[in-house]
């Protein structure tokens, strides 16, 4: 057995969601962000912790995390770099940027730097169309980028200010 | 008449997003104020009937015909879904009310919930939109702090709670009944209909599942009432519109104007006309489902009437500008990649269909197609219209079509000169000869 378990805040969270949704199988979405946020990633341990905690099967968790593009399966890298390529931005260059980010990279789309710092994926419409072309960093989206801004943008990931793309033009708190 | 803007007047207000700055330049939460405490439901249902509002998502369903689809007597709760998913390629609209304009939404949300007797409201957001639900979580906390939600909606005897709930990344999930799927903590698989949400929807309960502009207008219904709402615009389809307009202008961007305003106007004015002094070449005016618009079909007012007198729709009013350098064999290649991606693989013809349209149209641009394929993609869409549980297959055939027929010389160029040019630009070695696919 695991000794995976959500820390006491995690916890919290968790069984406050219970309170808000009339069945309890609804909060598995939202019990899989949390899982994703306390244990990095999303695993098969991390699936069954949660599959246990709301009393489902791991596969029926397996078919939920595996349908959705936006989960942060295990082996991705520590910065994901997700470039929208979906025809808006294809129009303004997403595809020079993928190219561009690849080459520096030395990655395929869908690969893992070897040091685990960068993960490249090509995925489809963002919702920043009108800022194409743009990558999601982690959390954060990254707008209007030139390919200064996106060498910019891999210098400070590498060198430690880049943590979690809080240099993101629209990023920041609420 | 002149138009006052409602949900972008104060956009580059850096704190425009705050209880505070709502409740001082929107005069915020009085619409609902005045809802919960002047009308009773019945008579606000028919209020919002009068005010001819429609659904801003795609589909343009009338929104108090839609409530009044709620069973009155009915020992079941009542549920509101927010449709926050926005993933129609080129729509971009509900995340700048989200971001810029939390509190609208929320009023929206009570407006609704009162009139049709609703406790619990969920709002179903993109997994991508991580700022966004920041900023709404935020705005919701401080309505419960400010009294504005909860046991007492603003001092009424009348129960609201409302939650956020984070999606994890399916266009799918837009689709009204894979969505509640989703939020029941499946995968996002859509649902036959009848039975509708509105009789049966999450978790076999009455659900009015609204788009979350299409709410945001509720509050402005209220303060100015349902006959001088009916003037700003069409008055079948009336109303303050937000477009989203991608691609080649010069001054991409979300752009509110009345409903029904000119899509040269919206470009050439707008949104500074077509990038870099070119000519235009293609418009699709309400997402990338939406039939496409060759620039000569371009003068025409973008509302829900219009634009089907047009041959197309206004859809979620993304509207993606293509310029005359633009190959549309590789614009449509990147649809239909999309549809492939997207399909949920729950019906055979979407299942297999988009994926036959991807492989098709990808071997014309990749220099491998030959003059029956144009035929053949005919063929494959007419037998994916119409034919699945939702509409994702009719999705992607509208695009294909209308490419086709409206710019088949340039798919015919394809076929007998080895390809798309821009594919020939990016992947020379991999255009024209070897085996066809």
């Amino acid at each position: 057995m695991s000794d995976l378990k959500f820390s006491e805040s995690g916890r919290k969270k968790y069984e406050w969601l219970l309170t808000r949704y009339p069945e309890k199988q609804a909060v598995l979405l939202p019990a899989l962000r949390i899982a994703e946020e306390e244990f990095g990633e999303l695993g098969l341990p991390e699936m069954k912790y949660v599959a246990n905690l709301l009393g489902i099967s791991p596969s029926r968790v397996f078919g939920v995390v595996t349908f959705y593009t936006h989960f942060r399966r295990a082996g991705t890298g520590k910065f994901h770099i997700q470039v929208c390529s979906t025809l808006s931005c294809a129009l303004r260059g997403s595809q020079d940027v993928v190219d561009h980010i690849a080459g520096r990279l030395g990655i395929e789309c869908g690969e893992t730097t070897e040091d685990g710092l960068f993960t490249l994926t090509k995925v489809e419409c963002l919702g920043s169309c009108d800022t194409a072309p743009m990558f999601q960093l982690n959390d954060d989206y990254h707008e209007s980028l030139t390919i200064e801004d996106v060498d910019r943008i891999i210098d400070d990931c590498r060198n430690g200010s880049g943590k979690n793309g809080a240099s993101g033009k629209n990023g920041g708190s609420a | 008449m002149s138009f006052e803007k409602f949900f972008t007047k104060y956009l580059h207000e850096p704190d425009c997003h705050t209880l505070d700055f709502y409740k001082k330049n929107y005069q915020g939460y009085q619409g609902a104020r005045k809802a919960l405490h002047e009308w009773e439901p019945d008579a606000l249902i028919d209020e919002v009937k009068a005010s001819n509002l429609r659904g801003r998502g795609g589909a343009g369903f009338p929104t108090g015909v839609k409530w009044g689809f709620v069973p009155k007597k009915t020992d079941k709760p009542k549920y509101l879904a927010i449709n926050a998913d926005e993933s129609e390629p080129g729509t971009f609209k509900d995340r700048v009310i989200m971001e810029k304009n939390p509190h609208q939404l929320l009023e929206g949300i009570i407006i609704n919930s009162w009139a049709v007797g609703i406790h619990d409201a969920y709002i179903y957001i993109r997994g991508e939109y991580v700022f966004a639900t920041r900023r709404l979580e935020r705005a919701i906390e401080e309505a419960y702090q400010d009294g504005i939600l909860g046991e007492k909606t603003l001092g009424k005897d009348f129960r609201l709670d409302v939650t956020v709930h984070r999606g994890a990344g399916a266009y799918i999930c837009g689709e009204e009944t894979g969505m509640l799927t989703s939020l029941e903590g499946e995968r996002g698989l859509p649902k036959l209909k009848p039975p509708f949400p509105a009789v049966e929807g999450l978790w076999h309960c009455p659900t009015v599942v609204q788009n979350v502009e299409t709410v945001a207008n509720l509050p402005l219904i209220l303060e100015i009432g349902s006959a001088a709402y009916k003037q700003i615009g069409p008055e079948a389809s009336p109303g303050p519109k937000l477009y989203c307009v991608s691609g080649h202008v010069e001054r991409p961007g979300t752009i509110e104007a009345p409903m029904g305003v000119n899509l040269l106007t919206l470009i050439n004015e707008h949104c500074g006309g077509v990038w870099k002094g070119r000519k235009l070449k293609a418009v699709i005016p309400g997402g990338s489902s939406a039939h496409v618009l060759h620039a000569r079909e371009c003068d025409v007012a973008m509302d829900i009437e219009s634009l089907a007198a047009a041959g197309t729709m206004l859809g979620s009013a993304g509207v993606i500008v293509m310029d005359d350098q633009t190959c549309m064999v590789n614009a449509l290649l990147n649809i239909m990649r999309f549809y492939h991606h997207e399909s949920c693989g729950q019906c055979t013809p979407c299942r297999e269909g988009t994926g036959w349209l991807e492989k098709i149209v990808h071997r014309i641009a990749y220099g491998h197609g030959q003059l029956e394929d144009l035929a053949l993609i005919d063929s494959v869409c007419d037998r994916m219209v119409g034919k699945t549980i939702c509409v994702l297959a009719d999705a992607a055939a509208f695009p294909a079509w209308s490419f086709i027929e409206k710019f088949r010389d340039e798919f015919v160029h394809c076929i007998e000169h080895g390809g798309s040019p821009e594919v020939k630009k990016r992947h020379p070695k991999r255009v024209g000869g070897g085996l066809r696919v």
